[in-house]
């Protein structure tokens, strides 16, 4: 009961929002405020108070027996940290859009909770189909954030975003049917419960396409290179919030699904596919660093810079050792705030300067002093500072793919020094040289100050304590290879 | 007294975490007291601290103090840990003390600047990051402090933020540095694969076990820390970010040369050296890396008109002859010559900084001249910095300290002779151009209006630091000249000393004489043709020595050589692929479904005739597949 309230209070919050908006134009903010902040405290009630083992909790409902559906769901420490990330930015997109977001209010917030309501769900869900029920449910929201409230080109990168993501999720269902149909042939039970579908022994070549298919999906979620040309048109067009929840949430479904079901449910097939799915994220490191230096469209050099970040995650992911996993999870978290921040910075100043071009920026650090100093601080933690978050998800990730792939790792770690290039040619453009647009902007106000000392103490203490972090996701981590180890090991049994 | 330890890095973090949330809310003489005062009270904590240690010496000569668990994930368990001893104290001493003395004269120099809290938070930033540096046990934690170093000195050299060329020297030095910084962690993920572990101490005592002298790994991972130690120092060939990061306000330049940032990599070296040790060819690379720099830079300062470029390249220079020491295996040498370095490079900075505030920011010194009766502070400050550095005999900390590099080359088993051929020209050429711009700016006609407003917070630094630019070499002299051994005996515990040497005292006093002749020679050689203008001086006007200066001027062209293949080639692919090319093909497909939209569209057309055929031609065409299949 517990976990399906994480669902139902972000979606009966959504509900409520949606109604309210005749009340007061921003009485859908607090109750969006309020939902996301109740489900927030269930999740820290389920971290302090939850069983023992790897699985803090889990709810198992009967949904369609005939068909072998069940409404499965469990929480172990991965899917905290990514709840926790899910929710705490929900509400930072909530204040930050306060001004930003001036018309529906109702209808912005009834779909941004309708998203996080199905990024939890996709957190939580140990049943195939549940899954991508809520897969499905967290992308047409999104696709309405983006095309309704977003900027000048909002309806062709909607369309994009929702061509890339269900056409890959097609995949996905046609993966997920596969995998029911040959279990069904094998044992006569049809089934998508994660657990009995893991143990399952399939054929070299079926695992592999099995794999591909659920493989595609999240790359192209991730994105890894080179599904990746839907995210920066999303990312620009979309609102602050929607920017936000799609950087620092969205992103990371695709590498949870890697995490929780590519790896463990076809782990021989999956390490057959490790080089090329390793050289993909090397090659994303560089690519989507190249990319992000060259724009002069400050939300999409931010935007390109992700593809480069979960690079890291995607090489991390094939390495699959402790080290690297922990490292995939600290930039997961690293990368949801400080890229989010800088979104929420971009946003800020779009609403002040009403330009995100970089060619008519510049010098605003005489004028927008504050602002400008929280952009340089997140510009340096999103180039992996040491000290700051981001650092120890790539130290980790690099540290534990050098075992795995040497040659490929040293070409990753070449993405450390372009990504000072791009960071350093954001300050320098936005807020360094001479001022060229005076107006009289006002500087950061305490409600936005107070979203930004957050983030910054988030991201500080990332990098200096990350232990406690670890610490959470260290059993969930194990668990899965764990499952993966003993699954090598039937394998291996079989002639 | 030991458990202060923590407090010396933590005191300038504090400063710089009052100043960053202050935000420039504070008025400038808070601004000041907390700026100065947090390195000023860390000094203190390090004079005590060394007090203690001296007098009552720990056990194993090293004092460990663990803060806490950074990060634990089964055998990598890197710890927030500090660890002191001999090298580490001394670093401390000098980083906080000269560190100190720079915030200080800063106070007053950067005064009414309206970046004033911003720029001592920086400042306070850059100490504690190196003093973490120098004191980490742990790799992990040291490259913490590297990255801090490298960030601070992107955020001083670019302080000026309105002016574009600063934020590029900015950019430049941030970015050369991180691609050493990279091979680096490199390096750490290879040491850590391999051996195991990050805590420096453990690092030395398997890599001897796991690795034969001259094994292919240890020179990997000797090489890679190598890159690191290249960058942060300015060696060839990433040393092209140093001359451009003058753009930044000479106090920072006094910082960034002498108490921080490229002493980071002689440190790394030396704290490293049993790797190196292993490495034979890596450690023959920094030699003779070092001896190239420090030529190649001395040539360089000989052309520049910029007064603070100069000093650069003399820095550049100075940092060779360390790394000559330590591919020399003259380990101590190399530490003796930070420390006087430090005194008098931050001498000559600031006192050039006093000159060139006095005249209006002029800074070049052809558009000088005279200066000595008008600003004698500076004037016997810039000398005797000058002094020191020429290593004139005996009177000089310099002077020390070289000597010492130059016997340790010479007694070197590898290519002694040929190392110490190099320092020894390089000795002559410093000597040449920095009293070059001693007579050139103090000395001949006065050509520009000059008028002394220092206070006392300029002049207390310029005065101790002349101090120690002259007396602080006499804790180590030669044999020949009072054998005090004090400093080399401190390190012992560390680094090892060098082999003993069956060389008999006179070949030992004849070395250093020919040293004393050719500091001494350089200066007179710059007297005739900077002051007197003999008229053999004139060979320097011809077109060729012309050609020369202008090549020498521009740092042997790495600069141009770099811009063409790395920098232009690298904006060219980033342009070109602005629009991404791996969207075309999703652009491609999109096209093409438009187009057959188009076409198949058309076959729409209402008339029933046309669909009938339609229908003929698709069942034959199917009972034919059905047939000849």
């Amino acid at each position: 009961m517990m976990l399906a309230s994480l669902i139902i209070i972000p979606a009966l919050g959504a509900i409520l929002a949606w109604r309210s908006e005749r009340l007061h134009p921003d009485a859908p903010r607090w109750i969006a405020l309020g939902a996301l902040a109740a489900a927030l405290a269930v999740t820290v009630a389920v971290w302090m108070h939850g069983q023992d083992g790897p699985w803090l909790a889990e709810t198992n409902w009967s949904w369609i027996p005939q068909l072998g559906i069940a409404f499965r769901l469990g929480l172990d420490g991965l899917s905290l940290l990514l709840i926790l990330l899910t929710l705490a930015l929900g509400i930072l997109a909530v204040a930050a859009s306060w001004t930003e977001i001036a018309e529906r209010t109702g209808l912005f917030h009834l779909t941004l909770l309708l998203t996080l309501a199905g990024v939890v769900g996709v957190f939580l869900a140990l049943d195939l189909f549940l899954f991508f029920f809520f897969w499905e449910l967290m992308l047409v929201p999104m696709y309405f954030i983006i095309a309704v409230w977003g900027h000048e080109e909002r309806i062709g990168a909607a369309i994009k975003f929702f061509i890339f993501t269900q056409g890959s999720g097609l995949l996905m269902l046609i993966a997920i049917l596969a995998i029911a149909l040959v279990h069904l042939q094998a044992t006569g039970r049809l089934t998508f419960d994660y657990f009995e579908l893991m143990g399952m022994a399939l054929g070299p070549d079926v695992s592999l396409f099995i794999m591909l298919g659920f493989f595609v999906a999240f790359a192209v979620k991730l994105p890894a290179f080179p599904f990746h040309p839907w995210l920066p048109d999303a990312h620009t067009q979309a609102p602050t919030a929607g920017s936000v929840i799609l950087a620092g949430v969205l992103l990371k479904t695709g590498a949870y699904g890697l995490l929780r079901f590519v790896v463990p449910l076809f782990p021989d097939a999956a390490m057959r596919f490790a080089p090329i799915a390793m050289l993909l994220g090397a090659i994303g490191v560089l690519y989507g660093a190249v990319l992000a230096f060259a724009q002069n469209d400050v939300k999409r050099l931010v935007a390109d810079s992700s593809i480069s970040h979960m690079g890291f995650v995607l090489l991390g992911i094939f390495a699959w050792n402790a080290l690297a996993l922990k490292g995939v999870v600290v930039q997961m978290i690293a990368h949801g705030i400080s890229t989010g921040a800088l979104f929420i910075i971009v946003g800020l100043l779009q609403e002040r300067i009403h330009t995100r071009d970089l060619r008519l920026m510049g010098g605003l650090s005489a004028q927008l002093p504050r602002l400008s100093m929280i952009g340089l601080f997140f510009a340096i933690a999103t180039l992996g500072l040491p000290g700051l978050g981001n650092f120890v998800g790539e130290f980790l990730v690099l540290l534990g793919s050098f075992d795995a792939n040497p040659p490929l790792t040293i070409v990753a770690a070449a993405g450390l020094v372009a990504a000072v290039i791009y960071a350093l040619t954001l300050v320098q453009r936005a807020f360094h040289g001479e001022l060229r647009r005076s107006s009289s902007a006002p500087d950061l106000c305490l409600r936005e100050m107070a979203v930004m000392a957050v983030m910054m103490i988030l991201i500080l203490w990332l990098g200096v304590r990350p232990q406690p972090l670890l610490d959470t996701v260290s059993p969930a981590l194990l668990n899965l290879q764990k499952l993966d180890a003993s699954h090598a090991a039937l394998t291996e049994h079989q002639p | 007294m030991l458990a202060l330890l923590w407090l010396t890095p933590a005191l300038p973090l504090l400063g710089f975490v009052i100043l960053f949330a202050t935000a420039g809310r504070l008025p400038a003489s808070a601004v000041a007291a907390v700026g100065v005062g947090s390195v000023g009270l860390s000094a203190v904590i390090a004079l005590i601290i060394t007090a203690s240690f001296l007098t009552t010496p720990p056990e194993g000569d090293f004092y460990r103090q663990v803060l806490w668990r950074w990060i634990a994930i089964g055998s990598f368990n890197p710890e927030v840990a500090f660890r002191l001893d001999p090298l580490s104290l001394v670093m401390m001493l000098v980083i906080t003390f000269v560190g100190f003395l720079i915030h200080l004269y800063s106070s007053e120099f950067m005064a009414g600047d309206e970046g004033y809290s911003r720029f001592f938070a920086s400042m306070n930033l850059f100490v504690a990051a190196m003093l973490i540096l120098v004191l980490a046990d742990d790799l992990l934690l040291l490259y913490a402090g590297w990255e801090g170093v490298g960030l601070c000195s992107y955020l001083l050299i670019g302080f000026w933020y309105r002016d574009p060329a600063n934020g590029a020297a900015a950019r430049k030095a941030f970015i050369v540095t991180r691609i050493g910084d990279t091979a680096m962690v490199v390096g750490l993920i290879l040491l850590f694969t391999r051996l195991g572990t990050l805590a420096i101490p453990e690092l030395m005592e398997r890599a001897p076990q796991a690795w034969p002298a001259g094994s292919a790994t240890a020179t990997a991972a000797a090489a890679l820390l190598l890159g690191g130690a290249l960058g942060k120092s300015a060696q060839i060939p990433l040393q092209t970010w140093l001359p451009d990061a003058m753009a930044g306000p000479t106090p920072v330049s006094a910082l960034i040369h002498a108490a921080t940032m490229v002493t980071a990599g002689v440190y790394l070296i030396a704290r490293t050296h049993v790797l190196f040790e292993l490495a034979p060819a890596i450690q023959l690379a920094v030699a003779a890396i070092g001896a190239a720099t420090l030529l190649l830079a001395a040539f360089s300062a000989l052309n520049q008109h910029d007064f603070k470029r100069i000093l650069a390249y003399s820095t550049i220079s100075q940092i060779g002859y360390m790394f000559l020491a330590l591919g020399a295996g003259a380990w101590t040498a190399a530490i003796f010559h930070f420390m006087t370095h430090a005194f008098f490079k931050a001498l000559l900075f600031l006192a050039a900084g006093a000159v060139m505030m006095c005249i209006g920011d002029e800074h070049d010194i052809f558009r000088m001249g005279g200066l000595w009766r008008r600003l004698p502070l500076a004037f016997a400050s810039f000398l005797i910095g000058a002094a020191s550095l020429a290593a004139l005999p005996l009177v000089t900390a310099g002077f020390y300290s070289k000597d010492m590099i130059l016997w340790g080359a010479w007694t070197s088993g590898r290519g002694g002779p040929a190392l110490w051929a190099a320092g020894l020209i390089g000795a002559l050429v410093t000597a040449i151009y920095i009293f070059r711009a001693v007579f050139v700016v103090f000395f001949g006609e006065m050509q520009i209006a000059a008028r002394s407003r220092y206070g006392w917070r300029i002049a207390v630094p310029l005065g101790v630091l002349s101090v120690l630019a002259l007396g602080g070499g006499f804790v180590e002299t030669p044999a020949a000249l009072g054998h005090v051994e004090a400093f080399s005996r401190l390190l012992e515990a560390v680094l090892p000393t060098q082999r003993e040497v069956a060389a008999a005292p006179a070949t030992q006093a004849t070395v250093m004489a020919i040293a004393s002749f050719a500091a001494l020679a350089g200066v007179f050689i710059a007297y005739l043709v900077y002051l007197r203008r003999v008229r053999a001086a004139t060979i320097l006007d011809t077109s060729a020595v012309q050609r020369l200066h202008r090549f020498w001027l521009a740092g042997w062209g790495f600069d141009w050589l770099y811009d063409r293949v790395l920098v232009r080639p690298f904006l060219w692919f980033a342009q070109l692929n602005r629009d991404d090319a791996v969207d075309a093909v999703y652009d491609g497909v999109a096209f093409s479904s438009r187009v057959s939209h188009a076409y198949l569209s058309r076959t729409q057309t209402g008339r029933v005739r046309w669909y009938a055929g339609w229908l003929v031609a698709g069942s034959l065409a199917a009972i034919a597949i059905a047939v000849f299949a």
